[in-house]
């Protein structure tokens, strides 16, 4: 035991602070090391992404990227906590973690980030960080370099046009087209992050003053803000698929409903979903994708660097390939992974847009035009407290 | 064995065996009345449980997986008497339904949520002669009162009841109380009823109260074919476990305990339900009303049925990771593939989930001889640590047992897995060799020792010889439940261990059947080349030894 704690200590020595390094130093350092990287597996095409970034990390820069696939963001926040509770300050399991605002905001409050470490990676030039840019607040959390963009998620709605030519165009319409269709909706369960996004999106809609939701839930009139959206929801809920009572875990099972034909509208967070869905057989010929009017919830994904991680140089090096315009447009391609680019087409030099050139399209896939406006996240504690509300209301 | 060594087995195995489980369950007890330094919680308080209880739709919860547990374990009971009772022979019929208990739950669970879903395979057979254009909107699956979790529990745990039964059954003077029951103008129902039951269930109480614990905190088949709003208590408990607020770890270690408490709580009303059952049984009996009872035909056919639902369920599994596209209403795919058995990725979860397996086995195995040799004559001795782990809830103490480890510095890994798995293989190797054990003809042993044969000798040239059938049968069933692992293959692995489960369940949630698919079959083939090859293997060894292939014991 005392040699373990000497030999930590000695380690605190011979390692020298990451922040004092220069690129190459980083780069140098991240040669030959493992990132394990705590990413949610439950999409293959993410997955084969990250096993596409593995090979180019391992011809380019000798680094090895082995995904860790989870079922929930949490276990890996979960993890790095019984990982400190134990004393393990470094060469923790978890190198990099593929996150979101709440689970951010969870490790970013007990600190269990390293960093900052955004600004020093080469690729983040390409990326707009100034304060109020999407990749600068995560769900209204300032990111502070404490984690690195690597894809952007905007919502959208999925038809299929065979059944539903004409698909709603606000939360109000949605309603009139339950009634009209008993049954032939649904969204995931508000416990998962879809779902609740989902909620989200219609809060958003239905609210009077949607500067509101931008501040904690604690400094709003929580009951008179989402009065409407339960309204709504009360009129909505008995309409659904299974009469509201039971939903599907998230968007993917909610997907493959569609695809058995038990319901005839899905959701999902990535515009090119659709058009990828439908080239891998998942969902028929004829989903095409829809915002309501008004514009969508959109955020962007990060991934982050755990304090006690056994390779942060190489986990850098990673965050700052993802960045790459060469990754980026690999990424956006739909035959690979179709989710949308972080970076900021007005910072892209010639050579850098040349990349972005010439991806394929599809019937499926939606222009940026299409797409309409961004809304702002809400504070991430409103996603906490409706979801919290909706299971207190309807979970007997 | 001498008394020293013996002394020193029973030590090693409640080490190996009990130790984690009771220091996983003194870590979550802590944890659940507030002590866990993680969060630098230290003070004595029943916060965790006031916010476990104010978690909405928990009683809910709590009252769905007593009723899902209690109403499947009684009829998985009932069927499998009705089929014991009705087989000819079921010692014989035993070995050919071994394989279903190989079967990991969550392989029957993804093959039968599709089969019975409103858009599954049965559905899709009758859509065009009854042209539906659309499923029907039924509660087919993950219905909130639990009835096609209870079905599934019900195909998993039916052959495992049938063959502990057989086994208890050959203990029995069958065929004379049969005879006798009969000539005292009783009718088979009655016999069954008033003079075998009574003396069959003691011997097969613990595997009953085993299946009971078991369907009350199942997780996997729970997240599979269980309503989610709300979710059974112990997926209620495991989503707490994982949430992003860590201010909700507290109260999910109180949920592991009251997992725990819910089992006793079953338990008990299990005992009630015997003691009430025995009195007004005596009641009857003592009326001595000779009745012809038939039992209907339909009813008699039930426990095949319900094979014959796990039977498809396994081959949904093998349809889908052939397929490309199967939309509704087709009743076979339209579009066939095997891209997904091209690609590379399961092999490297196959390796794994055979390394560990067999790791977990052939140690697993050593362990359980040396318990036989040191206790295999005193059954009372074995009975914790068989049953222990199997009646404690995992979620009770894995996380607890997770966080001694890193507290004592070992770090997570493929030891820690295999560990894991061996608090699971050995109590159900023991089970299996425990009988045979016991019933090795004790003259052969006097016979070689007069031939001066010492213990060692005797051990490896008849023991073993002797007991080779059980031992690979015992070894078949051990792989199948180590390629199971769930709980313990993520926690002890720290995530980092990818086997064909952990990947499974990872991929489940992402909804694409055919790639579940590959996994699925995988899963149920594995564990049922490993029970063919504990078939064939005695055959090939014993292929000059006709006595020996036919089996002493």
């Amino acid at each position: 035991m005392k040699f373990k704690y000497l030999l930590s200590a000695l380690c605190l020595f011979i390692a020298p602070p990451a922040m004092a390094q220069t690129w190459q130093e980083t780069l140098d350092a991240a040669r030959g090391q493992t990132v394990y990287w705590h990413a949610w597996g439950g999409d293959p095409r993410t997955n084969s992404y990250i096993d596409w970034v593995n090979e180019q990390m391992q011809a380019r820069f000798g680094v090895t990227v082995a995904q860790v696939p989870l079922t929930d963001t949490a276990e890996a926040v979960t993890r790095v906590l019984s990982e400190r509770a134990a004393g393990q300050d470094t060469g923790g399991a978890v190198d990099l973690i593929w996150i979101n605002g709440p689970n951010f905001l969870a490790m970013k409050e007990q600190d269990l980030l390293f960093g900052p470490f955004v600004s020093r990676l080469p690729n983040a030039r390409f990326v707009d960080l100034s304060p109020d840019a999407p990749a600068s607040v995560d769900f209204t959390v300032p990111v502070e370099g404490m984690e690195s963009p690597w894809r952007l998620a905007k919502f959208v709605f999925i038809h299929d046009s065979a059944r539903v030519p004409n698909p709603p165009r606000t939360m109000a319409d949605l309603l009139d087209w339950a009634r009209a269709n008993e049954g032939r909706f649904t969204h995931p369960d508000p416990s998962n992050f879809m779902g609740a996004s989902f909620l989200k999106q219609a809060l958003i809609s239905l609210v009077d003053d949607p500067a509101a939701l931008q501040r904690p839930v604690t400094e709003a009139d929580y009951d008179a803000l989402t009065a409407p959206l339960w309204a709504w929801y009360d009129a909505l809920r008995p309409l659904m698929w299974r009469g509201g009572e039971t939903f599907p875990e998230n968007e993917s099972i909610q997907a493959r409903l569609m695809n058995d034909g038990e319901i005839d509208i899905t959701m999902s967070f990535d515009p090119s979903y659709a058009a990828a869905a439908i080239g891998l057989g998942l969902l028929p010929d004829t989903a095409r994708v829809f915002v309501p009017e008004g514009g969508t919830l959109g955020n962007i994904s990060f991934v982050a660097i755990p304090y006690n991680a056994a390779h942060p140089e190489a986990a850098q090096v990673v965050a700052d390939f993802l960045l790459s315009p060469e990754a980026q447009a690999h990424m956006q391609n739909i035959d690979n992974l179709g989710a949308f680019s972080v970076l900021d087409p007005a910072r892209l030099d010639a050579e850098a847009a040349a990349f972005f050139a010439d991806l394929p399209q599809s019937p499926a896939l939606p222009d940026l035009a299409d797409l309409g406006p961004t809304l702002l996240e809400p504070h991430a504690s409103w996603m906490t407290a409706i979801s919290e509300d909706w299971a207190a209301r309807y979970a007997r | 064995m001498g008394r020293a060594a013996r002394i020193m087995v029973w030590g090693c195995a409640g080490a190996i065996l009990l130790g984690p489980i009771l220091l996983g369950l003194w870590v979550s007890l802590r944890a659940s009345l507030g002590v866990f330094p993680a969060l630098g919680s230290v003070d004595l308080t029943l916060a965790p449980y006031r916010a476990l209880m104010e978690t909405p739709g928990i009683w809910a919860a709590m009252w769905l997986s007593l009723r899902t547990g209690l109403v499947a374990s009684l009829i998985s009971f009932g069927l499998a008497v009705t089929f014991v009772a009705q087989a000819r022979g079921s010692r014989l019929l035993a070995p050919l339904l071994a394989p279903f208990l190989a079967i990991p739950h969550a392989a029957i669970a993804l093959g039968l949520a599709f089969l019975i879903a409103p858009s599954g395979w049965i559905m899709r057979v009758i859509a065009l002669p009854f042209d539906l254009q659309t499923p029907p909107d039924w509660p087919l699956v993950n219905d909130p009162a639990g009835l096609a979790l209870i079905l599934g529990l019900i195909i998993k745990e039916t052959p495992f009841l049938i063959i502990v039964m057989a086994a208890a059954l050959s203990q029995l003077p069958l065929t004379r109380h049969l005879r006798i029951g009969a000539s005292l103008g009783y009718s088979r129902p009655q016999i069954w009823a008033y003079v075998i039951l009574p003396q069959l269930y003691p011997l097969i109480r613990p595997p009953v109260m085993v299946v009971l614990a078991y369907g009350l905190s199942v997780v996997d088949m729970a997240l599979i074919l269980g309503p989610n709003t709300p979710p059974s208590f112990a997926v209620m408990v495991m989503r707490l476990f994982s949430a992003p607020d860590l201010a909700l770890l507290m109260p999910a270690f109180a949920g592991a305990v009251v997992q725990v408490v819910l089992i006793l709580f079953a338990l008990l009303a299990l005992i009630v339900l015997e003691r009430l059952l025995a009195h007004f049984g005596r009641a009857a009996l003592r009326r001595g009303i000779r009745r012809t009872i038939t039992v209907p035909q339909p009813v008699m056919a039930l426990p095949r049925l319900v094979m014959g639902m796990g039977l498809f369920s396994i081959l949904c599994l093998g349809l889908w990771s052939i397929t490309w596209r199967w939309p509704w209403p087709a009743p076979l795919p339209t579009t066939w593939s095997m891209r997904l058995w091209q690609s590379a990725e399961w092999q490297d979860a196959l390796r794994v989930s055979l390394g560990i397996a067999g790791a977990s086995v052939a140690l697993s195995l050593i362990l359980a001889l040396l318990i036989l040799e040191a206790h295999g004559r005193t059954a009372r001795a074995l009975t914790p640590l068989i049953y222990l782990p199997l009646l404690v809830p995992q979620i009770g103490f894995l996380f607890g047992v997770n966080s001694a480890l890193l507290n004592i510095g070992v770090a997570s890994g493929v030891g820690g897995v295999i560990w894991g798995h061996i608090l699971f293989v050995c109590p159900y190797m023991l089970l299996l060799l425990m009988d045979p054990w016991r019933a090795i003809p004790r003259p052969l042993l006097h016979c070689a020792a007069s031939l001066g044969a010492g213990p060692w000798r005797r051990f490896f040239a008849v023991k073993l010889p002797l007991m080779l059938r059980p031992i690979c049968i015992a070894a078949a069933v051990g792989f199948g439940v180590s390629i199971a692992q769930y709980l313990p293959t993520l926690f002890l692995g720290g995530g980092r261990v990818a086997s064909l489960t952990t990947e499974a369940v990872a991929l489940a949630s992402g909804g694409d059947r055919r790639i579940t698919g590959v996994y699925g079959s995988l899963k149920a083939a594995v564990p049922l080349l490993a029970y063919l090859a504990a078939f064939l293997i005695p055959r090939t060894i014993w292929r000059n030894r006709r006595a020996m292939r036919e089996g002493v014991v």
